[in-house]
């Protein structure tokens, strides 16, 4: 290997390790405020990507549809619980306002969609629909148990890792896509090329980092979802809803997936089971940071992509084997410690 | 919950009742999810073509889904033999679980159509696989279209990137194989995964050693992530695709990268190209307008339903002579009728089975493509 390559490498190591930051930063927010170990972090990825894909085709993609159905349902939901509670007069203005945002969102996809718009307006349709998608699954899947253990949570991750995965087959069918680089600029630097695409990345990947730590250290809704998941009966007796930061959690963890979906499309194939193992890695990465510490959780996410990037050179046949293992070592070395990052159940 | 149950009563006796006629019932096990749904969705659109009788008998159809895994396809090859009574079974669509069901189909003497390719399932030939056939090319019908062209062209050193699947290892075996008869120098082999990010680590190493062609091992879409990160890195030399490569997804996701590819695919892709008289370009035709007329692009592997179908419609008429369907009589009969099939013209090739060749495809069903301009164009085709 001479510096060239080691260079090369490098660089694909840093592409691939800015998003699995943003998706690490997804797993250890939805934790921190749910408790859910949310497996199908990564889907987002993929239905960003795949959703693009679709309008770019001028057709309407699958997505839309789902924000509408998983909205009446919600709906429906949000109905018998107040029926239950014996709140039935609340029951009207309830499911009008669960109804109105996916109706609102995915009447402006299905309208939009064959418009064949510019590129920047359907990135912008894509965030949309897919950033609905994540309070939806959270209402759906998650809210109606809350409270159950974490184990429990993490079963209902995994049926919805696996019914997004079938969906995504059924909207997008089996074959990959490739959406269009935002720009097709190119830098030469020696023996590296930077693409415009990459650029992107990393300045979408430091940009979001820089937001969100504004967002949790400055604003009264970041501060509300530090509070929940510092300490969630403590959160609720002044006033913080978990619901609510639960709603808003899915919804950032939606909007970061989507993101990096839209940012990696056109640099790799994406295909409707793509997502998971781009996930799995973020979780990888998220573990490295004891799924508690954002810091951390980064620079897992760039040692996973380092060694992901190197071991295919040396050992390609091996490389998933060589990322995967490395969770082993973390957490003997955080068991040691014996910290507990996780609340007392 | 009553009328649930009265549901699922009334739905088990309609069911029952469908399944009493004596009619010709053909069991149909394909991957129409999971990473091998590429292959599975073409194959069951295919099925819409099926003749809906053969010889004045009904046929029916029961189709399960195997969502790319063994163990699925093994259990619903089990339910097709026991609960259904098939008198054939049609699929599976890959290798592994092609494999993975010769033990079930020949356990319950039942005659089996895969339309999978690895040679693996009909190779060698024993006891099991006397029932086993299937209606695609083996591997080295595939290898030997490419190194002949390899030869042809001078290429002296390839180095390969496989898929990390059964059918990258298969493929890049039978190359190897054909290759090193050929005194083809094997640099090295690379492997990737289907849904990997980047295979520019795999192609860095590759270009250090400057091989004359590339030979990429993949199924569909998948092939074109290496491909364009060899265009990408500048490099200058052949490259090969493997047949299964042959979509058009993968020209769609390859774009202008692929360009001048070459790959050994079947002649059902190039058949307006194939000069008259080719042995089967009216029957690729007759498939490719049916086809295109309904669900978009061809596809080689809805072909092979079809060819499929053009085997059935001449064996089930010989075996119907036997016995009545869904007796173990006409399951015999069908079976050797199938094993029997000489010189019946497919979409995608000649089928001449024999007891010892349950493929039947000879190098007449496979041709070289070379892309251009984003379309399939005929390189070279069988003499014939």
């Amino acid at each position: 290997m001479d510096s060239s390559i080691f260079l090369l490498l490098a660089q694909d190591a840093l592409t691939n390790g800015a998003i699995y930051i943003l998706l690490a930063m997804a797993t250890i927010l939805i934790f921190g405020v749910t408790r859910i170990t949310f497996l199908p972090q990564g889907e987002f990825v993929s239905y960003g990507a795949l959703t693009l894909a679709t309008l770019q085709m001028g057709k309407v993609p699958g997505t839309v549809w789902l924000v509408l159905v998983l909205g009446v349902v919600a709906a429906i939901m949000e109905a018998f619980r107040l029926q239950r509670a014996g709140l039935s007069r609340e029951i009207p203005v309830a499911v009008v306002k669960t109804l109105i945002p996916p109706l609102v969102v995915s009447g402006i996809g299905y309208v939009c969609a064959p418009l064949n718009l510019n590129l920047g307006l359907q990135v912008l349709l894509t965030i949309m629909i897919v950033t609905m998608l994540g309070p939806l699954v959270y209402r759906v899947a998650f809210r109606p148990i809350a409270d159950a253990s974490i184990l429990n949570l993490l079963i209902a991750a995994v049926a919805v890792h696996f019914a997004l995965v079938g969906l995504g087959l059924l909207f997008f069918g089996a074959e990959g896509v490739r959406t269009p680089a935002f720009s097709e600029a190119q830098i030469n630097l020696g023996v590296l090329t930077i693409t415009g695409q990459s650029i992107w990345i990393y300045v979408t990947s430091i940009a979001f980092i820089g937001l969100l730590a504004y967002f949790f250290g400055r604003t009264m809704y970041g501060k509300a979802l530090r509070a929940v998941a510092f300490n969630r009966n403590g959160a609720r007796l002044v006033g913080i809803s978990p619901s609510l930061a639960g709603t808003l959690a899915f919804a950032l963890a939606a909007l970061i997936g989507c993101l990096s979906g839209i940012l990696i499309g056109p640099i790799t194939t994406i295909y409707y089971d793509s997502g998971f193992l781009i996930g799995l890695k973020g979780f990888v990465s998220a573990i490295v940071g004891g799924m508690a510490s954002y810091p951390l959780a980064a620079g897992g996410a760039l040692l996973v992509g380092f060694s992901e990037s190197f071991s295919s050179f040396w050992l390609s046949a091996y490389k998933d084997v060589v990322v995967f293992t490395m969770i082993i070592p973390v957490l003997l070395w955080l068991s040691l410690r014996s910290v507990h990052f996780e609340e007392e159940e | 919950m009553k009328t649930i149950r009265l549901l699922v009563g009334m739905l088990t006796i309609v069911f029952s009742a469908t399944m009493a006629m004596a009619d010709i019932t053909i069991g149909v096990n394909l991957s129409t999810t999971g990473p091998a749904a590429s292959l599975g969705i073409p194959e069951k659109n295919a099925l819409s073509f099926a003749p809906k009788t053969i010889a004045g008998q009904n046929v029916k159809f029961v189709v399960y889904d195997d969502a790319s895994d063994t163990t699925n396809a093994v259990q619903n090859v089990k339910r097709l033999v026991s609960e259904n009574q098939v008198d054939l079974i049609l699929g599976p669509s890959t290798t592994p679980t092609s494999l993975a069901v010769i033990d079930v189909a020949a356990g319950a003497k039942t005659p089996m159509l895969a339309v999978a390719s690895a040679s693996a399932i009909v190779k060698p030939m024993d006891a099991k696989r006397k029932w086993i056939f299937k209606v695609t090319a083996n591997d080295d019908i595939y290898a030997t279209a490419m190194v002949d062209h390899m030869v042809k062209k001078g290429v002296k050193t390839v180095a390969v990137i496989a898929v990390d699947d059964p059918y990258g290892e298969a493929n890049t075996k039978e190359y190897m194989t054909l290759a090193q008869k050929h005194g083809i120098k094997t640099l090295m082999v690379e492997k990737f995964k289907r849904t990997d990010t980047s295979a520019t680590a795999q192609v860095l190493k590759i270009m250090g050693k400057k091989p004359d062609a590339v030979f990429i091992a993949a199924i569909g879409t998948p092939s074109a992530m290496p491909h364009l990160a060899l265009v990408e890195r500048g490099y200058k030399g052949k490259i090969y695709q493997s047949g299964a490569a042959a979509n058009s997804e993968f020209l769609k996701v390859g774009g202008k990268a692929v360009e001048g590819a070459f790959m050994p695919a079947s002649p059902v892709l190039v058949a307006e190209q194939l000069p008259k008289g080719y042995p089967t370009r009216d029957e690729a035709l007759k498939f490719a307008k049916a086809y295109e007329g309904k669900f978009g692009p061809r596809s080689t592997f809805a072909s092979h339903i079809w060819d499929a179908f053009r085997v059935l419609e001449v064996a089930i008429p010989k075996a119907l002579k036997a016995g009545k369907p869904g007796t173990p009589q006409f399951r015999e009969a069908l079976r050797t009728a199938i094993e029997n099939t000489k010189g019946i013209k497919g979409a995608g090739a000649v089928f001449n089975l024999s007891a010892t060749d349950h493929s039947g495809v000879n190098q007449l069903g496979m041709s070289v493509i070379k892309i251009e301009n984003g379309k399939w164009a005929l390189e070279d085709h069988t003499k014939f």
